[in-house]
């Protein structure tokens, strides 16, 4: 073993390897390996939080058309009872509109038959005071047997 | 393997295997340069922040193209190393930490090519006769080497021991265990001052024997002939397990002695 100056040389080459590797070589790679890593850890993040958002969205679509078939449904449901109902209105109005003419007719039947009666009452009068007077013949004074008269108009 | 023949003509298998270990030098005594440690390290130094600076440059923080996934494969694979390790905010550690890891690495897997190729082809293309061609490819079988990462380590653990704790704190760690009693405390700085000592040490001899040991297998093995082969063959893949394994060892060793260096009892 002879030791000699090589060891100097060796030295001085160690000493300025090492700080050529500490000021150029290490620090970049290292930032890029670090920022890699980080750019990696962000990816996986931000798919984890993509995969927790679909799953919300999915949960709140279901919701969503759950909640869209119930309000259908009660809006179907709504207007069959308003269909129900403008029918059961639209019958009811129809029913009394019958009545009503109904009415006014049986009325008018009523005013033209109690007209009828009045006319051949009086009629009755005037021919059961012609057959009188052929009758009696005589004349009848009007006057003097009006009493029978009323009361044979009120007798028919 | 033809070069190793010739080699062998010329050599017996000791002088081979010396001729093999001999770096190639300049200078004498104390100021002896190994040109091919400094020049294989450093150029293999070159590899490995080129790769890694082209990467940083060109970083994306999407999607990342091949060679970007691996450099960073072996970035997160030393930043987890440290962050289990070490608990504090230094931001040397990691790269330091990345820089022993890879560039032992580099400099251990010279351990795979041939032990005859490189001096082959300096001696084909330098037209050098291949006794003269000294050339030690695989710079983590120089003590120097080893020396000079675990010193670099060494000289970093005693700055931040003083820097976190204090020079005070520092010296009392050193005396006041593991023996409570002050008359003991001289007893415990030499214990501590063994410990101490010993990390550097054991961490730069760990390195060196087993990349040396291993290289010395090599060039036994290419001393036998033609069964070299399938010997050569299984002593590399070996060396699969072996070359990784050292360097993370004197990676995770280096974090554990600077974080040692920052706990303050």
């Amino acid at each position: 073993m002879n030791i000699n100056a090589t060891l100097l040389g060796e030295l001085i080459a160690f000493v300025v390897f090492v700080i050529f590797c500490m000021k150029f070589v290490w620090p970049p790679i290292m930032a890029a390996i670090e920022a890699r890593q980080a750019t990696i850890a962000d990816g996986l993040a931000a798919s984890d939080r993509a995969a927790k958002d679909l799953e919300l969205a999915q949960e709140k679509a279901t919701n969503q058309l759950k909640e869209a078939k119930v309000q259908a449904a009660s809006i179907v449901d709504a207007a069959k009872k308003h269909e129900a109902k403008i029918v059961e209105e639209a019958a009811g109005k129809a029913q009394a509109e019958k009545e009503k003419i109904l009415a006014s007719g049986h009325a008018e039947i009523e005013t033209e038959r109690n007209r009828a009666k009045e006319e051949l009452r009086q009629q009755v009068a005037l021919l059961a005071v012609a057959g009188a007077e052929k009758i009696l013949e005589r004349s009848i004074d009007a006057a003097t047997h009006s009493d029978i008269l009323d009361k044979l108009v009120a007798e028919l | 393997m033809s070069a190793a023949a010739a080699t062998q003509a010329t050599l017996t298998s000791q002088e081979y295997i010396k001729h093999h270990l001999t770096n190639l030098t300049v200078g004498e005594g104390f100021w002896t340069w190994h040109l091919d440690t400094l020049g294989w390290s450093v150029f293999l130094g070159f590899v490995f922040l080129a790769i890694f600076r082209s990467v940083a440059k060109k970083a994306t923080t999407g999607v990342p193209g091949k060679l970007q996934c691996a450099v960073e494969l072996v970035v997160e694979f030393v930043g987890d190393s440290v962050k289990s390790t070490f608990h504090g905010t230094n931001p040397l550690i990691a790269p330091l930490a990345l820089t022993v890891f890879v560039w032992v690495l580099l400099m251990n897997a010279m351990d795979w090519v041939p032990v005859d190729f490189l001096p082959w082809i300096i001696s084909t293309v330098g037209g050098i006769e291949m006794s003269h061609v000294y050339m030690k490819p695989v710079p983590t079988t120089d003590p120097n080497m080893t020396f000079a990462l675990a010193l670099g380590v060494f000289i970093l653990t005693i700055y931040y021991s003083i820097k976190v704790k204090g020079v005070g704190g520092f010296i009392k760690e050193l005396t006041t265990q593991p023996f409570g009693h002050w008359s003991l405390y001289p007893v415990n700085f030499i214990l501590e001052m063994v410990t101490l000592l010993a990390r550097p040490l054991s961490l730069a001899l760990r390195l060196f024997g087993n990349l040396y040991a291993g290289e010395l297998i090599f060039l036994l093995i290419a001393t036998i002939g033609l069964f070299q082969l399938p010997v050569h063959f299984l002593w590399a893949a070996f060396h699969l397990l072996i070359i990784p394994l050292q360097a993370f060892i004197f990676m995770m060793l280096t974090i554990v002695y600077l974080s040692l260096a920052h706990e303050d009892h």
